[in-house]
């Protein structure tokens, strides 16, 4: 084989190569440009748990302390602080107790569930779990409640 | 889900103050869309339920079904509670999963990876129900400590994977073998790594049963990530708790299994019957073994208009734990009297019964249909509640839906 032949066809395969990287970025920017097109924020290429906006965390609406649903009274942030970094406030919000047994469940959290000692905090825990979420008396069986009455279609 | 809505209902006021940015679409965004600054993970993609199903709690997820949700045969995923004592596990390498045999009463202790288990072992299938413990907690009074379920942490899936029995058998088990233990991949709430959030297990004669699964399949699928994905132990008729989900260890002890969630008053009842309220000691409870007979309306859904003179079919499930059950009655009367239904026998041991009925109401009026199930030992469901206990288990009082007739 000459060497001028081979110099010229290596020159002809840059040049094609060229040409293919040229088509290619093309394509990549054609697709870019659609895809800002159809997705403005490029929301495809961000993870979901980053578009997390922070909330005011102590934003209460109507009496409702918004980030935990707790109801607004005395306490209700030393129980947010000191009762929802480990479990959701809806465990807590769902159970109904007395001052005897929310003590006997917090004493239970801090032998098994690495609670911290609540010192002088506890007694205002307490007093807000009970004043705000007592007990219902149910006795040995309710009546049927919130029927969502429907026709039965045939 | 009242959550929701109310989220829904402050966000709608509020939202552009609660975020402080413009919120482009904002105008389309409000049919089914929770803002996301608003929202943990939405459990209901997150674990594809049906939109009907009950979040009681979302850290650690604890979600239930209605009775009318549960009317499938063979209870699909949508459908199915999810109850976590922790935190769900969130990187697993199925392929690299192993399953290790040991404990004091283990001969030689041994390991497995899933495909091990898949070719050395039988594969079998069954129909298993599985249910909470504390499922109807709700209605204890006074009130028990815990997730206050209703009535739908209960599901009958099919379990499919090999005997606990074969693998234990492979490893060896000593004489002096009590109970198993498993032990899981999921994270203790407070994030301590030394600490386990459950680790319970079983008796040797439930541990042998040849329904008794280390399973791989659910429904004929891979067992979807909240149920135990890839590898769940499933001890149907005995509290859920038992069925340990993400196993990578099963322990063969010479004791009693001391696992978390084993002592004290977890998943245990009073040995003897106490009063509503009463203090009981550690040492007077009793761990929780076979479940109690129980039954559930599935079809129709609490609260039909019906007009007079038209028959009214219902349907729906009923187990016994251990046990089969033998007879199945419904009552429009508050129980003055009684009706049978008919009741099919279960697909294999240990997976629910279906049963139906046709009712003719007398007159018009007010009714309750009350549904109760009687296992093969002749104990039936109570109309009121049973024992009080402090945890609050084993609620299987009858099962009842609302009827107007006019």
């Amino acid at each position: 084989m000459k060497k001028g032949s081979s110099e010229y066809e290596k020159l002809v395969q840059k040049a094609e190569r060229l040409a293919y990287t040229a088509i290619f970025l093309m394509a990549v920017c054609v697709g870019l440009l659609l895809l800002k097109i159809y997705d403005p924020t490029l929301s495809i290429f961000q993870d979901k748990k980053e578009l997390v906006v922070e909330v005011d965390e102590d934003l209460i609406v109507d009496g409702i302390h918004i980030r935990t649903g707790f109801v607004e009274d005395v306490g209700l942030m030393t129980v947010v602080n000191n009762c929802t970094n480990c479990h959701s406030s809806k465990l807590v919000i769902q159970n109904r107790m007395n001052a005897d047994r929310w003590n006997a469940t917090i004493k239970w959290m801090q032998e098994t569930q690495n609670l911290w000692g609540l010192g002088d905090n506890q007694k205002i825990i307490v007093d807000y779990l009970v004043k705000n979420y007592p007990p219902v008396e149910k006795g040995r069986r309710l009546r049927l409640t919130n029927i969502d009455w429907y026709e039965l279609k045939k | 889900m009242e959550r929701r809505k109310f989220i829904k209902k402050a966000t709608l006021t509020s939202l552009a103050t609660l975020i402080g940015t413009e919120i482009v679409f904002g105008s389309n965004m409000f049919k089914d869309y929770q803002p996301v600054a608003l929202q943990k993970p939405d459990p209901f993609k997150l674990f594809h339920l049906d939109n009907e199903m009950v979040v009681l709690n979302d850290k650690p997820w604890n979600i239930e079904a209605k009775a009318h949700l549960l009317d499938d045969k063979i209870t699909p995923n949508s459908k199915m509670f999810i109850r976590n004592n922790g935190l769900i596990p969130t990187e697993i390498d199925e392929k690299n999963w192993r399953l290790v045999i040991d404990g004091e009463s283990v001969k030689s202790k041994k390991t497995y990876s899933i495909n091990d288990l898949k070719t050395k072992f039988k594969q079998h299938t069954y129909q298993l129900t599985l249910e909470c413990g504390g499922n109807g907690r709700s209605e204890f009074d006074p009130p028990a400590k815990g997730n206050q379920w209703t009535i739908g942490a209960v599901s009958c899936a099919t379990w499919t994977g090999v005997r606990l029995k074969d693998v234990l058998e492979d490893a060896g088990i000593k004489n002096d073998a009590i109970y198993i233990g498993y032990h899981a991949a999921d994270t203790h709430l407070s994030g301590d790594p030394s600490k386990e959030p459950i680790s319970r297990g079983a008796p040797m004669h439930k541990a042998l049963q040849e329904e008794t699964l280390i399973a791989y399949k659910m429904n004929g699928k891979k067992i979807p990530l909240a149920h135990g994905f890839p590898l769940r132990l499933v001890a149907g008729g005995w509290p859920a708790s038992v069925s340990g989900k993400w196993i990578n260890r099963i322990s063969i002890r010479n004791i009693e299994h001391d696992g978390t969630k084993m002592k004290g008053t977890a998943y245990r009842v009073p040995k003897n019957p106490v009063a509503p309220g009463d203090k009981v000691k550690d040492e007077d409870m009793e761990i929780i073994e076979s479940m109690p007979v129980k039954s559930l309306i599935t079809y129709p859904k609490s609260g039909v208009i019906l007009e007079k003179g038209r028959a009214l079919h219902i349907r729906g499930h009923a187990w016994a734990g251990e046990l089969e059950v033998s007879s199945m009655d419904y009552s429009i009367d508050f129980g003055a009297t009684w009706q049978t239904c008919t009741l099919e026998k279960p697909v294999n041991r240990l997976a629910w019964q279906h049963f139906e009925a046709e009712i003719s109401f007398p007159k018009a009026g007010y009714y309750e249909v009350w549904a109760r199930a009687t296992d093969s030992n002749k104990s039936a469901q109570p109309m009121l509640l049973p024992g009080w206990n402090p945890k609050g288990y084993l609620n299987n009082a009858c099962h009842r839906i609302a009827i107007k007739v006019i």
